[in-house]
């Protein structure tokens, strides 16, 4: 998908003005966040079981090499195949050729964020393949050919009339006045609808939610059952996944299941975890005939050593997009391309690039309640904080805000100087506002007075005053 | 793959790019990163992490928090002494519910004993699915307490398409199966030897989305109705079941074991 | 260790300094209620977070320094704020790690640096002393003092003891108020729709009146609060503390309020 990440900032004025946005914000941060605090609550070792799921995954990547040749050479003695692509183009590429070798016409396709970031969709299309999303979320969005708002909620931006009026224009063959006002409603259509798509499909392609060196499995969460229904009924399966997602054991695995659904939704554990090892086996009465995984790379070994090397522990849980006041108020599209939230602002300008991402780092106040609720600890902060240092470093801020920022950080080391001007100032502010408490607008405070009065000095500095009354 | 020679030699050649980049990430260029026995050891001798307290608990105990759980997260839970009752809580259960009483069945040993031509208002079925059975059952593997996860496992005799396609799903479960924490199904599977079957499923309740406003539904791709039928589970607590097939709360008196005597 | 009243350099924070003084006497008078020395050393101006969240660690480091230099020599280092004493005691170390000749400084003053409430409460032992404020507040958790400082309890333990005062916990109390420095004026449409989930939360309580202890995040909500026309009153908690509510009126209001511009 085209990034829009440099419009950031007119994407934001558009989602504030999103009637059904700003509904679906306020019910998912009353929601989910709170859900997680009730499932961390019933579970005395949750936040012990977060720090051994993020000393799993240091340990991971640090030994990134070692446990992904593990997982590989399991999966190829199960008679599984493992691709390796450097790039989103190369996974494309490798995904489309065993499609075609499959002869297939109809992917069936369970959520993947990976399949987003590579643009999957658009490259089988291109080459008369036609891929079906089956998470109901994404399959409402793919109908509308619009990207997921968020990480595990895709189509969380959308209200159901909207829901609605894309199935009554896309789903032809019902009656056109079929009652379509419940939530229960539209299930049971997509249900049927997609029903079909499970039985015919050809191929099924699945993201992953960790690869376990030890046995070559992928293991696979969902609610709905979908990734199940995709990866057992059509004839191959191919799950594809970057290469971050290698865990040494089933049991490491275990440990950061249980702090996954408990940080993502609240629920102690999806409805369906599975691991998957290799193909159909002879005796098995069902189950596909070929198993692929493909190991994507598109960036990850950049980050890997360097500043950002901890965002690599991600499990693209959500939580922190949950509780991000940022995505809370704008929602995920406003980010402008396939990631959004905290986790998004920190690895995307490792994907496109700080130049296409610049507002990114900035558009956080830097709360740091992602990182109190982020399962594998990871300091969000503090790499936004990285990335604003590289931009800097690099002069992609804009030469008012440097100069501003040079002659307030000179005044600042020379507190003579930094008095007298402030002393100014602040006496100033006080004359404009004569007897009112405060500032309706104010030369260049017109950031802080476009939405806000501006509450007015009470008219001496306190180290002054502090000098006449004290000294 | 066969699409062509030239395709496969990118590939090895990504791999080897990929590989060798993590190494220069990590600062170990040229090291054999595949001789390193202390990683070895590592996965030959897996180790749980820390294990929650909750599913630590004895039989009793266990099967109740299994059954707590298993309902917390919208799945039903039937209690029988035997086998033989099976059946009978099977028809009840659909009957209550008003769902068809067309079973397919897995033709798995775990569940070969049912004797299910007992119910005359069953109609049975062996083998895999083809999508169109309303009603599927199962024999599981393990049922861990902690979450009321039922784990199955695709095999010769257990199609895993009879775990998702049929909008009711009944597993059938033995009480001495149900183990308090994940990491025992893992020490289990090993014991058994082996390895791991194709799939292992953990299912903690009944499919669901709440992908249309958040508003949770049951019943999304997978089944609508779970239905864990635990077998020879009789501690007085919870519903059970009557030889007669109703179910009954236990403080209403009438339990399977009583009437077995 | 420190026999006599130990001494304290009071780091009043650029804010309290430009804009609402009183928050600084305040500071200092319970201070010294606490049984301590109290001296505003005049080379003070700002804690650097303006360049540090900007990615300027060139100026954020020089910054750091002259405050280190001009405050290491007080037993303690007190701030009527969380945002900035955060910023010495968890920044400057991580700022100055790789500098040899200030790394050890930068991390001697961390230690001793606190945040004004959990000064008095942790460190001193001090429950408060005599105030009385009549009023129904409501109390808002800045991000930094909470989140980076694990301030929550003691600002509500010390206005327990207000007379006249009601606390009333609001569900949002911890959510950030969407100030963040420069975020608010570069970002002020999103800001905005921060501090409207704030201000509907705290109008949600029934509260008359809003304390906290960051006055960034009191003057964003106070300025919101005025421009939409509330009659919530803002203050710093410290004012209520001292028994100083007499000489300067709430946040953002004067005596000729309601004039037109
Ligand atoms: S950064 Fe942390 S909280 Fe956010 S999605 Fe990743 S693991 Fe979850």
């Amino acid at each position: 998908m085209e990034a829009t990440t440099r419009q950031f900032t007119g994407n934001a004025r558009q989602a504030l003005k999103n009637d059904n946005l700003r509904a679906a914000l306020d019910k998912l941060s009353h929601g989910f966040p709170y859900k997680r605090l009730e499932a961390a609550a019933r579970l005395p070792e949750f936040e012990a079981l977060r720090d051994q799921s993020r000393d799993i995954k240091a340990h991971v990547l640090e030994n990134l090499d070692f446990y992904l040749q593990q997982f590989e050479s399991k999966v190829i003695e199960q008679g599984g195949q493992v691709h390796w692509a450097k790039d989103a183009a190369e996974a494309r590429d490798i995904i489309l050729a065993i499609c075609q070798e499959a002869g297939a016409e109809t992917v069936t396709k369970s959520k993947s964020m990976i399949g987003e970031e590579i643009a999957i969709n658009g490259h089988l299309e291109a080459n008369g393949v036609r891929p079906v999303e089956t998470d109901l979320g994404e399959y409402i969005i793919q109908l509308r050919k619009e990207p997921p708002s968020h990480l595990i909620a895709p189509a969380i931006h959308l209200s159901m009339d909207q829901v609605a009026d894309t199935f009554k224009d896309k789903h032809r063959e019902f009656a056109a006045d079929r009652p379509l006002d419940q939530p229960r409603e539209l299930l049971e259509e997509a249900r049927t609808m997609l029903r079909r798509e499970f039985l015919a499909a050809d191929v099924g392609l699945t993201g992953a939610n960790l690869l376990i060196a030890e046995t070559g499995s992928i293991a696979l969460v969902t609610n709905e059952g979908n990734a199940d229904l995709t990866l057992t009924l059509p004839n191959t399966h191919i799950a594809i996944a970057s290469i971050e997602k290698a865990v040494p054991t089933l049991e490491d695995a275990t440990t950061i299941l249980r702090v996954l659904a408990r940080s993502a939704t609240g629920q102690e554990l999806s409805v369906y975890t599975t691991f998957v090892s290799g193909p159909k086996r002879p005796d098995d009465m069902d189950g596909p005939e070929n198993f692929h995984v493909v190991l994507l790379d598109n960036g990850r070994t950049q980050m890997l050593g360097s500043e950002f090397h901890d965002m690599l522990r991600c499990i693209r849980c959500g939580a922190c997009l949950n509780s991000c006041p940022v995505y809370g108020a704008i929602g995920g599209h406003a980010y402008g391309w396939v990631y959004s939230g905290p986790m998004g602002s920190v690895l995307m300008p490792g994907i496109l690039g700080l130049e296409q991402t610049g507002d990114l780092p900035n558009a956080s106040t830097l709360c740091g309640t992602c990182e109190s609720v982020c399962p594998m600890r990871i300091p969000l902060p503090a790499m936004l904080r990285r990335w604003r240092e590289q931009q800097h470093a690099r002069r992609l801020t804009s030469t008012k805000s440097r100069m501003m920022l040079k002659l307030w950080a000179m005044l600042a080391r020379r507190p003579g100087l930094y008095r007298a001007v402030m002393g100014l100032g602040v006496g100033f502010m006080r004359a404009l506002a004569g007897g009112r408490g405060s500032l309706k607008s104010l030369p260049f405070a017109g950031g802080w007075t476009a939405v806000r009065d501006l509450p007015a000095p009470e008219g001496k500095t306190f180290t002054a005053l502090w000098k006449e009354r004290r000294k | 793959m066969s699409a062509g020679p030239a395709k496969k030699t990118r590939s090895v050649s990504s791999r080897d790019q990929v590989l060798s980049a993590i190494r220069g990430a990590l600062g170990r260029e040229g090291a054999d990163g595949q001789n390193r026995p202390d990683l070895m050891a590592r996965l030959d001798n897996p180790v749980p992490n820390r294990v929650p307290d909750r599913g630590r608990l004895d039989g009793p105990a266990r099967i109740d928090l299994f059954q707590a759980e298993a309902e917390r997260v919208s799945a039903d839970v039937a209690r029988v002494a035997g086998l033989d009752a099976v059946p009978g809580a099977i028809a009840a259960y659909l009957g209550e519910n008003g769902l068809p009483t067309a079973l397919k069945v897995t033709p798995d040993a775990a569940i070969g004993d049912v004797p299910w031509a007992q119910q005359a208002a069953l109609s049975v079925e062996f083998g895999a699915t083809d999508g169109s059975d309303p009603v599927g059952v199962t024999g599981a593997y393990l049922g861990v307490a902690e979450t009321g996860t039922v784990v199955l496992l695709s095999g010769e005799t257990r199609p895993n398409s009879l775990n998702y396609l049929p909008d009711t799903h009944v597993v059938v479960i033995r009480a001495d199966q149900i183990i308090g924490a994940y990491e025992e199904v893992w020490a289990q599977l090993r014991h058994d030897g082996g390895g791991l079957p194709r799939i292992v499923n953990w299912i903690t309740g009944p499919s669901r989305s709440a992908d249309i406003e958040q508003t949770l539904m049951l019943g999304a791709h997978g089944p609508r109705n779970l239905f864990i039928v635990i077998v020879g589970a009789d501690d007085g607590k919870g519903i059970v079941m009557a030889d007669d097939g109703t179910i009954v709360t236990a403080d209403e008196g009438t339990r399977v074991g009583d009437a077995h005597g | 260790m420190i026999q006599q009243a130990p001494h304290v350099g009071l780091f009043a924070t650029c804010l309290v300094d430009l804009m609402r003084p009183t928050v600084g006497f305040a500071a200092a008078k319970l201070l010294e209620d606490a049984g301590c020395r109290v001296d505003v050393p005049m080379d003070q101006t700002c804690c650097g977070q303006p360049a540090y969240n900007s990615g300027d660690t060139g100026e954020a480091r020089a910054i750091a320094k002259h405050v280190i230099a001009a405050f290491e020599g007080f037993d303690y280092v007190v701030a009527p704020s969380g945002s900035c004493a955060g910023t010495l005691r968890v920044h400057y170390p991580q700022l100055l790690k790789d500098d040899a000749a200030w790394a050890a400084r930068a991390e001697a003053l961390a230690q001793k640096t606190h945040e004004l409430f959990s000064f008095l409460t942790d460190v001193l032992n001090w429950m408060g002393g005599e105030a009385r404020y009549d009023a129904t507040a409501t109390y808002h958790d800045s991000c930094s003092g909470l989140r980076e400082l694990g301030i929550k309890q003691q600002p509500r333990t010390l206005l327990a003891g207000v007379e006249g005062l009601e606390l009333k916990e609001s569900r949002e109390a911890e959510a950030c108020c969407g100030f963040g420095g420069l975020f608010c004026v570069k970002y002020p449409d999103i800001s905005e729709r921060i501090v409207d989930v704030k201000t509907a939360d705290l109008e949600a309580t029934g509260a008359d009146t809003l304390l906290g202890g960051d006055l960034g995040c009191l003057m964003n909500i106070a300025g919101r609060l005025k421009r939409q026309g509330s009659a919530v009153k803002v203050r710093h908690a410290a004012e209520v503390l001292a028994g100083m509510t007499g000489e300067v009126p709430p946040l953002g209001e004067g005596k000729n309020d309601g004039a037109e511009d």
